[in-house]
């Protein structure tokens, strides 16, 4: 029966043992405890937030970096394109420019040639009919010398006319 | 080479702790032999019978009571036993005796004052109770406020609490941002475990807070002395502090105060008239409300005096079982199994601690928490 009957100077120590106990560590343990834990866990949800938020962030950048790069690479190629565009007008209206002048440069020594070569011709001619006509002269001196052969000479050169 | 070191570790401590355990009972055991045994002599030279028969009766007398032995074990105590030496003298420390008597008023004195039963200023203890005698010769017993053994045990026990919580809270106040470590990083799981599975969702998350100090010191008030009553032997261990029904009818006391303190409108509403019962039956059913008010914290209250007690007998009884068979033999049995008690009673000490302070929670939530229908 001893056992389950309470006694009273125990519970009166108990009580205030307890009160007590109570007090200071809700005073000087829980309070200190339960606001840096709570303060820890709101600052671990903050950078935790933080943390996807930024993740968001990168994602998002990472994005418009790729745009950027695929942009920036659209722009290449059209450049590449233009420049080679560019480059082949370029060669192709040089060689054209290159053939014209060459051809005009063929012309004018073919022209020249050509001048030259009547001119050469006209000299050989001037030349050739000088001479012929001193040799003419000559012969005609000579053949001429007689009247014979004047005559015969003019037979000739009247047959000549007859046969033209 | 180190997984042998750390068996022989182990081996090594297991043998200590199983002397340790048995240690004390050893030396109170032999206590009660030598005291009965005395007792028998004061009896017999009483009845003047002669010398052989005193013999022989002290020599019946001299067999191991183990139900007084556990129950001596169990109950409070004016002073507190460390052990009995061969020749049956007891070496204990003694305690401070505080009386409010009706005829001395106010008294304060060394319990070794009335050991052995020594009478002290009229005062006498009696099968563990203390006893004025007054002017009339009549025998009563005065208002005891004695610092008892276990008392005194929920004292240092206290005193280790707050060492322990206010060093750690100091630590919090200072960094708030620390990561726990050491002792603090086994303690503030706990703490978080009251306040996450205990606290939340019992009591609600608006209003938790609020009784967080009190299921907190609950918790590790009867933690503490659960686990320092389970160590047997010297002076702080050993008191059954929350295997006494005075301590348990204070916490669940403390319970019910706050409970009925912090009870919403609908939680008395439910109890002088219960919505949704004919009114007719109001005469069965605020007697039973009423008594179903009083009977959670007499619950909360029994529970954990009869666990804590129970465990103590279990092992009390295991140890005694060499006193009773009077053998070494039993010896490793009774080692072995008061071994695997003290472990089932380790996880005792916890649970019961865990139970008392879901159960308060639950029921401050019962009466704090908004109803909905």
């Amino acid at each position: 029966m001893d056992l389950v009957t309470p006694g009273i100077g125990l519970i009166f120590w108990t009580t205030i043992i307890f009160s007590i106990l109570l007090f200071l560590l809700k005073k000087f343990a829980w309070k200190p405890i339960n606001n840096a834990v709570k303060n820890r866990e709101e600052s671990i949800k903050a950078a935790l937030s933080a943390a996807d938020k930024a993740k968001d962030e990168m994602l998002l950048l990472q994005a418009d970096n790729e745009k950027i790069i695929k942009e920036a690479r659209n722009e290449r190629d059209l450049m590449m394109k233009e420049a080679k565009e560019l480059k082949e007008a370029i060669i192709s209206e040089a060689k054209e420019k290159a053939e014209m002048e060459g051809k005009k440069l063929i012309e004018q020594a073919r022209k020249s040639i050509q001048n030259e070569k009547s001119s050469a011709i006209n000299e050989i001619k001037e030349q050739v009919a000088q001479l012929s006509v001193e040799i003419a002269e000559k012969i005609l001196r000579e053949e001429l010398d007689n009247d014979q052969q004047q005559k015969a000479l003019m037979n000739k050169l009247l047959d000549d006319i007859k046969l033209n | 080479m180190l997984k042998g070191n750390k068996n022989r570790k182990l081996i090594i401590v297991s043998l200590i702790s199983a002397t340790l355990t048995l240690f004390p009972y050893f030396g109170s055991a032999q206590n009660y032999n030598e005291t009965s045994g005395q007792d028998e002599h004061v009896n017999d030279s009483h009845s003047a019978g002669n010398h052989t028969s005193d013999f022989e009766d002290s020599h019946v007398e001299k067999e191991f009571n183990a139900g007084e032995f556990i129950l001596d074990h169990v109950k409070d105590s004016h002073e507190w036993h460390l052990w009995t030496k061969a020749d049956g003298s007891h070496v204990s420390v003694p305690l401070p005796i505080i009386l409010l008597s009706k005829e001395q008023g106010l008294v304060a004195f060394f319990s070794s004052k009335l050991a052995h039963g020594h009478h002290y200023n009229g005062f006498f203890i009696e099968e563990g109770k203390i006893y004025e005698e007054t002017t009339n010769h009549e025998s009563i017993a005065p208002l005891d406020f004695s610092i008892t053994k276990n008392v005194a045990g929920m004292m240092i026990a206290s005193l280790l609490i707050l060492i322990l919580f206010i060093r750690m809270g100091s630590i919090y106040r200072k960094k708030t941002h620390t990561v726990p470590s050491g002792l603090n990083g086994f303690l503030e799981p706990m703490i978080l475990f009251i306040r996450d599975d205990i606290a939340i969702p019992n009591i609600g998350e608006d209003k938790y807070e609020k009784f967080m100090p009190y299921l907190l010191t609950v918790f590790f008030f009867i933690l503490m002395n659960n686990l320092m009553g389970l160590v047997p032997a010297v002076i702080p261990f050993g008191a059954n502090v929350t295997g006494n029904i005075a301590v348990t009818l204070v916490l669940s006391t403390i319970t019910f105060i706050i409970t009925q303190l912090n009870g919403t409108k609908t939680y008395w509403k439910h109890i002088v008239a219960t919505p949704g019962v004919p009114f007719w039956l109001a005469p069965v059913m605020i007697p039973v409300e009423i008594i179903g008010l009083f009977s959670k914290p007499f619950a909360l209250m029994i529970r954990l005096f009869a666990n804590i007690t129970a465990g103590h007998i279990i092992i009390l009884s295991l140890v005694s079982l060499i006193f009773i068979f009077k053998s070494f033999a039993i010896a490793p049995v009774s080692i072995a199994f008061v071994l695997f008690m003290d472990c089932i009673e380790i996880l005792v000490a916890f649970l019961q601690a865990y139970v008392f302070t879901l159960l308060s929670a639950l029921f401050i939530g019962l009466a704090a928490k908004e109803h909905h229908h």
